[in-house]
């Protein structure tokens, strides 16, 4: 029935864009050019008059849940009432197409809204849950930022946390770190096969490779996790061996390096697009000049893609900071404050996954987590604006 | 008695299945201006691109012929299409100023080949270049500025400075001047007319009068085909060809 009742909505709406249309160009005499709004402007005027209306009243007719005849009726007689308005007095001269626009205009803004007002609601739940935490921790941010030791949920007494357990460094370093290996190789190897791609790989090539990387990028990362904790890992710990280092079976580097692997088709794919567009003119006028392909890509090529390039990276870091899956299976769980790649560390939203799932009651483990997740923005929003900056400056420098 | 710089022998381009130069030979000269002339789309800008090889980076691009600059076949296995592009130097139709400083764009040569050991003798460099081209006045207070951030007609000259600073022997311009007003014009004929005393200058132009003042051959290209080349008094006063005749005097376009 309420499948019905939308249909009719929509044969109302285009009803109702049909008249309009018919009444617009009889209102001219057939005489187009006699018009101040096209027909289909005064049609679509009426199409979303009537449909905003039908829909708007379906939604709060589903809420209040009356007998479906009754709703269907509702709706029907609402949509056909403001489709007969909307058609009345249709003259030459009236303004159809500002006012569709207008109405367009509100639509857009409202989706836009939506998104907005969706992030907002989720930062401020962060700084409410965060504050509510810090509050419980007699507000010892400092022990919190800088402290050592993180097992919040071992010094629990009567739901209320020990300061003393709730350090982030380790998670922060084990997080940072593991950026790190990752990046160390994704940036050159992204970048170097995004070169290859777009300034050396004949088109065959290149019509292979590329969608063949945006599928590799496409693989959800539970794949790599258990590449990483099953193949990677093991070869890693036997190769130190081989060597008399000391690597553990779960290791901040095995993590970093599937990570750096799983973000290089991303950054590399990104990287050939914005070197692609760079425009052949400039390749040109290096090349006439008598340089060579090195010396046109090296100062002329990668100079005016820069800050494209450098979006990909930080596109790479973004993802490497948020990376759950690979590290709880290759990196570990426990905190462990180190600098030492070989051994088990974890990470900021490794945590939020065990606080969130672990037996611990949902409220108590509420606080950390979000505290975390809070951290984690903090991080992200820095990392985004400084990159901004970065990239602006170029701009002004290389455009 | 002038030398032959280049010399072109039943030249044959083709992009794909179009044949865009069509048995074209002509001796350019040594220390002489010489200009193209010719109808959108006859070709000009196409054979100016074959004397430095810049049609190589069109991978559609087919040619055909023999093309010697001093005897020597600048399309033999043996020719690096980087070293003949330092001694053959190109402006191009659409200003393409690299996104760099002004000082950076006109460096970017010399820097590349060594031509200069120093900062003091690159400044120089720069600034002589940037004069040539009379852009310097204008300029000499942003060099810093990027490159792109200038106007249409000074990214032109800022092109041409760019050219010259690298001191080629033979230089092609393809329209150098279409986005200049009357007294940068001047200027920059005057520059081919000194350039003139040492090197080869090939100039594309839509001006006829500009050929007439700036050069001393001309060679008049109507689809594909070379119709006619002489001296440019003779082509202007004397034309052979009915079409050359038609098209000097405006008939058609
Ligand atoms: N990169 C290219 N790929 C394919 N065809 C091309 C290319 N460049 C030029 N052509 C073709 O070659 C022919 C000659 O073009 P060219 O640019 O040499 O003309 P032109 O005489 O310089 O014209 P204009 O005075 O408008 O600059 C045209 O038919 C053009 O379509
Ligand atoms: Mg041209």
């Amino acid at each position: 029935m309420t499948f019905l009742t939308a249909l009719s909505i929509v044969a109302l709406a285009v009803l109702f864009y049909n008249f309009s249309r018919i009444r617009a160009i009889s209102a001219a005499n057939g005489v187009q050019a006699n018009l101040h709004s096209r027909p289909s402007y005064h049609g679509l005027y009426s199409f979303l008059w009537v449909f905003l209306v039908g829909v708007t009243a379906l939604i709060i007719g589903s809420i209040l849940t009356p007998h479906p005849m009754v709703l269907f009726g509702v709706v029907a007689g609402l949509s056909a009432a403001v489709g007969i308005w909307t058609t009345r007095g249709i003259t030459a001269e009236t303004r159809a197409r500002n006012k569709a626009e207008r109405i367009v205009t509100g639509i857009l803004w409202a989706c836009a809204g939506v998104a907005v007002l969706t992030t907002i609601g989720i930062i401020l739940s962060l700084v409410f849950e965060t504050y509510n935490f810090f509050e419980s921790l007699g507000w010892r941010v400092d022990k919190f930022l800088f402290g050592t030791r993180w097992s919040p949920l071992s010094g629990l007494q009567d739901g209320v946390m020990d300061p003393d357990r709730v350090g982030i460094l380790p998670l922060m370093v084990g997080t940072l770190m593991i950026t790190a290996i990752a990046m160390i190789i994704a940036a050159p190897i992204g970048l170097l096969a995004a070169i290859y791609l777009s300034e050396f790989a004949s088109q065959r090539v290149r019509g292979w490779v590329k969608p063949m990387l945006e599928v590799l990028a496409g693989i959800p990362t539970v794949v790599y996790g258990f590449f990483a904790a099953i193949t990677v890992a093991p070869l890693l710990r036997e190769t130190g061996d081989l060597f008399g280092l000391k690597i553990a079976s779960e290791s901040a580097l095995a993590a970093g390096i599937v990570i750096g692997i799983m973000i290089i088709p991303s950054i590399s794919s990104l990287a050939d697009d914005v070197i692609n567009s760079v425009p052949q003119s400039l390749r040109d006028g290096s090349l006439a000049l008598g340089a060579t392909k090195a010396e046109t890509i090296r100062q002329v090529v990668i100079p005016a893609a820069l800050p494209g390039i450098f979006s990909a990276m930080l596109l790479g870091v973004s993802r490497a900071i948020g990376e759950t899956m690979i590290v709880v299976m290759a990196a570990g769980q426990g905190a462990n404050l180190t600098a030492n790649p070989f051994e088990a560390v974890t990470t900021i939203t490794v945590q939020i996954v065990m606080l969130i799932t672990g037996d611990t009651d949902a409220s108590t483990a509420a606080g950390p987590a979000f505290s975390l997740a809070f951290t984690l923005f903090c991080v992200t929003l820095v990392l985004n604006i400084v990159a901004m900056r970065v990239v602006r400056k170029y701009r002004e420098a290389y455009d | 008695m002038t030398n032959v710089k280049i010399s072109n022998r039943h030249v044959d381009v083709y992009y794909g299945d179009n044949h865009a130069i069509k048995d074209v030979s002509i001796d350019i000269l040594d220390k002489t201006v010489t200009a193209f002339i010719g109808p959108s789309g006859c070709g000009k800008s196409t054979f100016l691109r074959c004397l430095n090889r810049m049609n190589d980076t069109i991978s559609s691009c087919r040619i055909t012929g023999d093309i010697l600059m001093d005897g020597e076949d600048i399309y033999a296995k043996s020719v690096d299409p980087v070293q003949l592009r330092a001694r053959v130097g190109m402006v191009f139709q659409k200003p393409n100023p690299f996104p760099k400083s002004i000082y950076d764009n006109v460096a970017y040569g010399p820097k590349i080949h060594g031509l200069v050991d120093n900062k003091t003798d690159l400044d120089e460099v720069v600034e002589l270049s940037l004069k040539r081209a009379a852009i310097w006045k204008e300029v000499k207070d942003r060099l810093n500025e990027s490159g792109t951030s200038l106007s249409g007609g000074q990214q032109q000259r800022l092109c041409i400075a760019r050219a010259i600073a690298t001191a080629p022997e033979v230089l092609l311009m393809d329209e150098p001047a279409s986005a200049l007003d009357p007294i940068a014009t001047a200027q920059i004929e005057e520059l081919i007319d000194e350039l003139r005393h040492q090197y080869s200058v090939v100039i594309v132009t839509h001006s006829m009068q500009q050929a007439a003042r700036v050069s001393q051959k001309t060679a008049f290209f109507h689809m594909g085909d070379m119709v006619e080349y002489g001296d440019t008094t003779e082509i202007f006063t004397n034309p052979v060809d009915q079409r050359t005749q038609d098209y000097i005097t405006g008939r058609f376009g």
